[in-house]
């Protein structure tokens, strides 16, 4: 166990497991990117900056980390990480898989050099990591599975086909030598204490290492309970919460903002949870998106596309569902999807919790309804029943993978005896916040499912939102979509194949 | 699924053999310049820009910048102790702004400071005071005010006006193509590092180190013999390094020459899509007469390009625009105008294609109308209208088209493809009427190959051969992926029929080689590999001089083989026939140079010979389309292209298939939107979507012809292949535009501009549809 000080908080060091050391850093600003720890201080330079965003891939590196007693395995964009979020994990970064080959290259390695998929190289150390999480994850990946675990990686060269031949022979290539029962071992030897705190970074540590960057200092805590969190968040209102970082991150090193005060959620293991109770399915706030997409899609398969459009692996690995809720952007692709389901927020507040719909979280551009010290702590999603109703969520951007909605719409509608019992209907995009239409749903309420109902429901539509126009799109094309979207929701639940996107 | 690639270790031309550096960039060990040890005392620089797109600067309050954290120096255009230009062919590219800034990313000043983050925080802390000024924002405005950067020009052949009026039909119309941001994975990144008595040595990622060197003297007011430029290797340049570096250059030398300091200047992606410029947009009107056949008798073609704020290569790429206006067709009687507008955005520069994809959009579109207006298919008109072998084979410009193999490669693609019967499925699946539309297309490509500044089609090489019988090889090219550094040592293990293993592939660095032209215009291998093999026939000649004399036998008796060097009856290893001459005082270095041969060309006229050869290949893409979103997917790809007697399989089907879907980005995903201020939105890869993975088509069929040889005496008979593939891409347009068209029916033709985005296409739908239902029982467009 880590030295601990009397509060059972660890000293502020942080502790991963690098290729087969433990690394330990102390006194470094929390701040500071994975990418350029590796860059800067480890003069691992083989890890790239493409965009700083968690947009490009070419930073792509491997976290493991225990759940449970199972090691698992997940790619991130190392650019938009802190580094004290690798605290009780192992990071692979691309000069790590040499060491785990049997001949010299690691069998992605080999695969990607036989296949041809690497032209100017730069975006290749990326791909390799992906290709790297998917070899450990996926022992036969078809194209689509392929396809998403590439999603995240922009290769401006190769047009990607060889990228997606090497990855589906590089299980040709046998083995590597990664011996996951020790890696579990030596997991358990490093396993945080109880909590980790940051004391200011002053970033001796880095410029001790050498570091030419330093970010300015701040406090970062990393509570190791829930009541120890809500204690924190009663102490620091004005605390930025971090959980997977996919957004925060982007504030640093985009808009080199400064955080005095970084709650951390990732030591919260009373938040990393999928309770199915019943007639719901609850998520904690620390569960990535990846392991709350599964155990939604179990119980609606009708997620997968806005699932799969999501983001990337590398962000859904870091990224959380109640991240994507309580950051509150308009056009957050879940949250159509979830209010028209029906879900509510567990909201907590010091030892008080209350319940709240989603529908009712959001007030205003990128204002919600949580009150000073309050966050989420779970969001609970209705599971389905019953029969006579129609569920659908659909996406609308210029590109199929990771890309910003133009349009993200949910529809939700209860059919009984022919008619509409119950409409939700919901869209991003198309307002300051998620929204219900109102209008359309009314005029959908009590008549009957069919053609004429729904031509009217568009013109309800147009209605409800006035939309803005930007770079993804213009006010007439999302009104537009919209309408078309609830259309081809209604053709779908008569059974006509409507979209492109073949699964 | 692909299979496992051959890797046999064949020695020279034609294998098809991994990048030389596929090892390294597997492994993360590629160097780039960011990833080089930084020199203790290194200073970071980050660039201030102007935040207005055309504006006088009053007056700028430096205080916050110079208060901020960590920083050093604050350098403008009066630090710049020679030319404050790093304008290619005019000095119209001020370093920094001098009073007058005409775009917002221009830069303004740079800030000198101890780190990469205190450099930008400090430069985003100046106090610009602008007195604003009109700005021109898109070709529209640019052309109504007539603001050019440099004079308009035409080609004429025949009498076009005649020749129009007196057709059996007559269409107009307007295409407008969108701009596209290089999105080279590594963004721009100049190292300088002062050396003694005043010598600057520069690592640079561009494809043009002499370029470099020459604007970074100039800007210090010394000569070439005092600044070094060095590239090992770019993360891709597409264009976007042939011109632009040398701005991120001449700043950092500039500031090292002022600090004495190395200052590494590494713009992040945000201001890296903001300061540079892209691909030109292009507007193009045409009006074409046609026979009932659909052979063009007369065309009239008249294309304005959004140059951006100066001419850069604005010129010899709306020169290429137009000369790629003809692509495979033969025009009889033709005028082609080029007007070249200024706006005030960044100025835009070289990208994979230089002008010829724009060009080519043009008159592939007007076939495309010619087609639906007669509802012909579009490959029956585009095949009429192809040049001749023996007669209609002269080009707007006045060459003869030598080489046509455009009609044997159709046939092959057509059938190889099932073109006709996956029409006619495509027909059906339509008929169906469903929200879901299907379009097909086949569109070829004619690319001319030279530089049209015929001086640049010159090349040098170094070759050393050393004692021990490895080999280094230097040349002008520069690596940025596409495999050239590859293609050049496999023609010198051809020469010398040794492994690849014994030769190392150096850094592009004017040291070694000089006066090196541009790595761009698809010449590379052309002119290198022929270069590095002047050099290398240099030396064996040498070596087999040697070992006749030494051996005792006749030179023919000597021979190069892959198992030695047969001297007579005996075999020698290459590496104890180097060390004995070496011992003979034989030297084993030697520069090779090469210049292409039978070009000349008239820039006045506009004719001549600008090309030694064309490159051909055409493409069968297939989409499938989303009526109620405008949303599209490629659902199959056949591509059928021209590397010649290919030097590496492998890599050139590594720049078809990648070239095709950069292309098909351009023309669908890809688009760049400018506030009404001037101001970029699309400049990170969240706003500006190049394609990924799921892109690439669930079915393809890539291949080079296997019956390729070039006609000309090219490097072992190959054909340049880094920029035509793009243009294959072309078929991705058409087909989305043949979806579309099925929503009304045969006759009417859908007004369809690029980028495609689902926008676009839904416009383009309902515009289709508004417009044909004005047409009174579906009579047809009336014809001029």
């Amino acid at each position: 166990m880590p030295d601990t000080n009397a509060n059972g908080t660890e000293n502020g060091t942080i502790r991963f497991l690098l290729d087969d050391t433990v690394h330990e850093v102390a006194n470094v600003a929390p701040t500071t990117t994975v990418l350029n720890y590796l860059r800067d201080v480890l003069q691992r330079t083989g890890s790239k900056e493409g965009c700083a965003e968690g947009d490009c891939g070419a930073c792509t590196v491997v976290v493991a980390d225990l759940d449970g007693q199972q090691v698992r395995f997940r790619s991130m964009n190392s650019c938009i990480q802190f580094l004290p979020t690798l605290n009780g994990k192992a990071l692979y970064t691309v000069e790590s898989l040499k060491k785990l080959g049997r001949n010299g290259l690691h069998p992605v390695q080999q695969a990607m050099v036989d296949c041809h998929g690497s032209q100017c190289g730069f975006c290749t150390p990326g791909f390799v990591m992906s290709l790297f999480a998917l070899y450990r994850n996926n022992a036969e990946p078809n194209r689509a599975e392929i396809d998403d675990a590439l999603s995240g990686n922009l290769c401006r060269c190769t047009g990607y086909r060889p990228i997606i031949s090497a990855a589906a022979t590089m299980y040709d290539y046998g083995r590597d030598l990664l011996d996951e029962q020790e890696l579990t071992r030596r997991l358990e030897d490093i396993r945080p204490g109880v909590s980790l705190e940051l004391s200011d970074g002053d970033n001796s540590g880095l410029q001790a290492a050498g570091c030419p960057d330093s970010t300015a200092g701040g406090r970062f805590h990393a509570p190791g309970s829930l009541s120890e969190l809500a204690g924190l968040m009663i102490r620091h209102p004005e605390a930025t919460i971090l959980a997977g970082g996919t957004d925060v991150g982007l504030w640093v090193t985009k808009a080199y903002r400064e955080l005095p005060v970084i709650i951390y959620l990732g030591r919260v293991a009373e938040l990393d949870y999928i309770n199915e109770t019943g007639d719901h399915l609850e998520i904690g706030a620390a569960t990535s998106l990846t392991d709350a997409f599964a155990a939604m899609e179990k119980h609606y398969p009708e997620l997968y596309e806005i699932m799969r459009r999501f983001g990337s692996p590398p962000i859904r690995n870091a990224a959380t569902l109640c991240g994507n809720i309580a950051n509150g952007s308009p056009i957050g692709d879940t949250m159509p999807a979830l209010i028209s389901l029906g879900a509510d927020l567990v909201l907590r507040c010091g030892s008080t919790t209350r319940r709240l719909p989603l529908d009712e979280f959001y007030l205003d551009y990128r204002k919600t309804a949580l009150q000073p010290s309050e966050f989420v702590q779970a969001v609970r999603i209705p599971l389905p029943q019953g029969s006579g109703r129609h569920f659908r969520s659909y996406k609308i951007a210029k590109r199929y993978d990771q890309d910003i909605s133009s349009v993200c719409g949910a529809y939700w509608v209860q059919v009984e005896a022919d008619a509409v019992a119950e409409a939700r209907i919901c869209y991003g995009g198309m307002a300051a916040v998620p929204q219900r239409a109102g209008r359309c749903e009314a005029a959908l309420r009590g008549r009957p499912w069919n053609e004429t109902t729904v031509e009217t429901a568009v013109e309800a539509l147009s209605e409800d939102y006035q939309p803005l126009t930007d770079m993804r799109a213009s006010a007439a094309y999302r009104r537009r979509v919209a309408g078309n979207l609830l259309k081809r929701f209604y053709l779908e639940t008569t059974g006509v194949e409507a979209g492109i996107w073949a699964r | 699924m692909g299979t496992m690639t051959e890797t046999r270790e064949l020695p020279g031309a034609g294998a098809a053999l991994p990048h030389e550096s596929a090892h390294l960039h597997v492994s993360g060990e590629a160097e780039y310049v960011d990833d080089q040890r930084e020199p203790r005392g290194m200073l970071f620089a980050a660039i201030g820009c102007s935040e207005k797109a055309h504006a006088r600067i009053r007056h700028i309050d430096f205080s916050d910048v110079r208060s901020s954290p960590g920083v050093v120096e604050i350098i403008t255009a009066e630090d710049i102790p020679g030319d404050n230009n790093h304008g290619p062919i005019l000095a119209d590219d001020p370093v920094f702004a001098d009073g007058l800034v005409e775009y917002v990313g221009q830069s303004v000043f740079v800030v000198l400071a101890d780190t990469v983050n205190n450099a930008r925080k400090a430069a985003r802390r100046a106090r610009i005071d602008y007195e604003e000024l009109p700005a021109v924002l898109d070709i529209d405005s640019a052309m109504a005010q007539q603001s050019f950067v440099i004079p308009s020009q035409t080609i004429e052949c025949g009498r076009p006006e005649q020749a129009i009026a007196g057709s059996a039909h007559r269409l107009q119309g307007r295409l407008r193509t969108g701009g596209q941001d290089h999105f080279y994975l590594e963004g721009q990144i100049a190292v300088a590092f002062p050396r003694e008595d005043g010598a600057m040595l520069v690592h640079a990622s561009t494809q043009h180190p002499t370029e470099v060197q020459h604007l970074v003297a100039h800007a210090l007011g010394k000569s070439s013999k005092d600044v070094v430029v060095e590239c090992r290797r770019m993360g891709g340049g597409f264009g976007g390094k042939e011109t632009t570096p040398a701005l991120f250059a001449v700043i950092a030398a500039v500031a090292a020459y002022r600090t004495g300091r190395p200052v590494k200047l590494r713009v992040d992606r945000d201001d890296d899509m903001t300061i540079t410029g892209k691909r030109h947009g292009f507007r193009i009107d045409y009006s074409v007469g046609f026979d009932a056949g659909g052979v063009i008798e007369g065309i009239d073609l008249e294309l304005a390009s959004d140059c951006g704020r100066s001419a850069d290569l604005s010129g010899p790429i709306n020169v290429r625009a137009m000369f790629h206006s003809d692509n495979c067709y033969f025009l009889e009687h033709v005028r082609i105008t080029s007007h070249r507008c200024k706006t005030h955005k960044a100025s835009n520069v070289a990208f994979r294609g230089f002008g010829g994809p724009q060009g080519m959009m043009g008159i592939e579109n007007v076939i495309d109308e010619i087609a639906r207006f007669l509802d012909k298919d579009p490959l029956d008109v585009r095949r009429i209208n192809f040049y001749g072998k023996t007669d209609r084979n002269v080009t707007p410009y006045r060459m003869t088209v030598e080489d046509n193999i455009i009609h044997e490669l159709v046939d092959e693609l057509e059938i190889k493809s099932d073109y006709r019967e996956r029409r006619k499925a495509v027909q059906a699946f339509n008929d169906g009427g469903g929200i879901l539309r299907r379009g097909i297309a086949l569109t070829p490509v004619k690319f001319g190959i030279s530089f049209t500044a015929t001086h640049y089609n010159q090349a040098g090489a170094l070759l050393h051969v050393y004692r021990d019988g490895s080999i280094m090889l230097n040349h002008g090219g520069t690596e940025m992926g596409q495999g050239l550094y590859t293609k050049v040592a496999q023609v010198i293990a051809e020469e010398f029929q040794v492994g690849r293993d014994r030769i190392k592939c150096t850094a592009a660095n004017t040291g070694k080689v000089p006066n090196t032209s541009a790595t761009a215009a698809s010449s590379g291998s052309d002119l290198n590999g022929m270069a590095a093999r002047a050099a290398a026939m240099v030396i064996r000649q040498r070596l087999t001089g040697f070992a006749a004399q030494h051996y005792g036998v006749d030179e023919e008796q000597v021979r190069f083989t892959p198992a030695g060097v047969q001297v007579g009856e005996d075999l020698v290893d290459f590496a104890e026939l180097t060390d004995r001459a070496y011992l003979a005082r034989i030297s084993l270095s030697a520069t090779g140079f090469y210049r292409t041969p039978k070009i000349n060309y008239d820039a006045q006229t506009l004719t001549g010979r600008p090309f030694f050869y064309f490159a051909y290949g055409a493409a069968v893409t297939e989409v499938l389309l989303d009526t109620l979103t405008g949303e599209h997917r490629i659902v199959r790809v056949d591509i059928l292209h021209d590397a010649g007697e290919s030097l590496n399989p492998a890599i050139d089907m590594g720049q078809v298939e990648g070239g095709f879907l950069q292309g098909a980005g351009w023309l669908t995903g890809e688009e760049l939107c400018w506030d009404p201020a001037g101001r970029l939105m699309t400049h990170a890869p969240s706003t500006y979507k190049i394609p990924t993975g799921a892109d690439w088509p669930q079915e393809y069929n890539v291949e080079l012809i296997d019956w390729g040889r070039n006609r000309e005496e090219t490097i072992y008979r190959s054909k340049a292949v880094g920029e035509p593939p793009l243009m294959l891409a072309i078929s991705v347009f058409h087909a989305l535009k043949d979806a579309i068209a099925s929503v009304r029916g045969a006759g009417f033709s859908p007004v369809l501009h690029a980028p495609a985005t689902p926008e676009q296409v839904l416009n383009s739908i309902e515009e289709l549809l508004q417009r044909t239902s004005k047409a009174a029982n579906g009579k047809r467009r009336a014809a001029a």
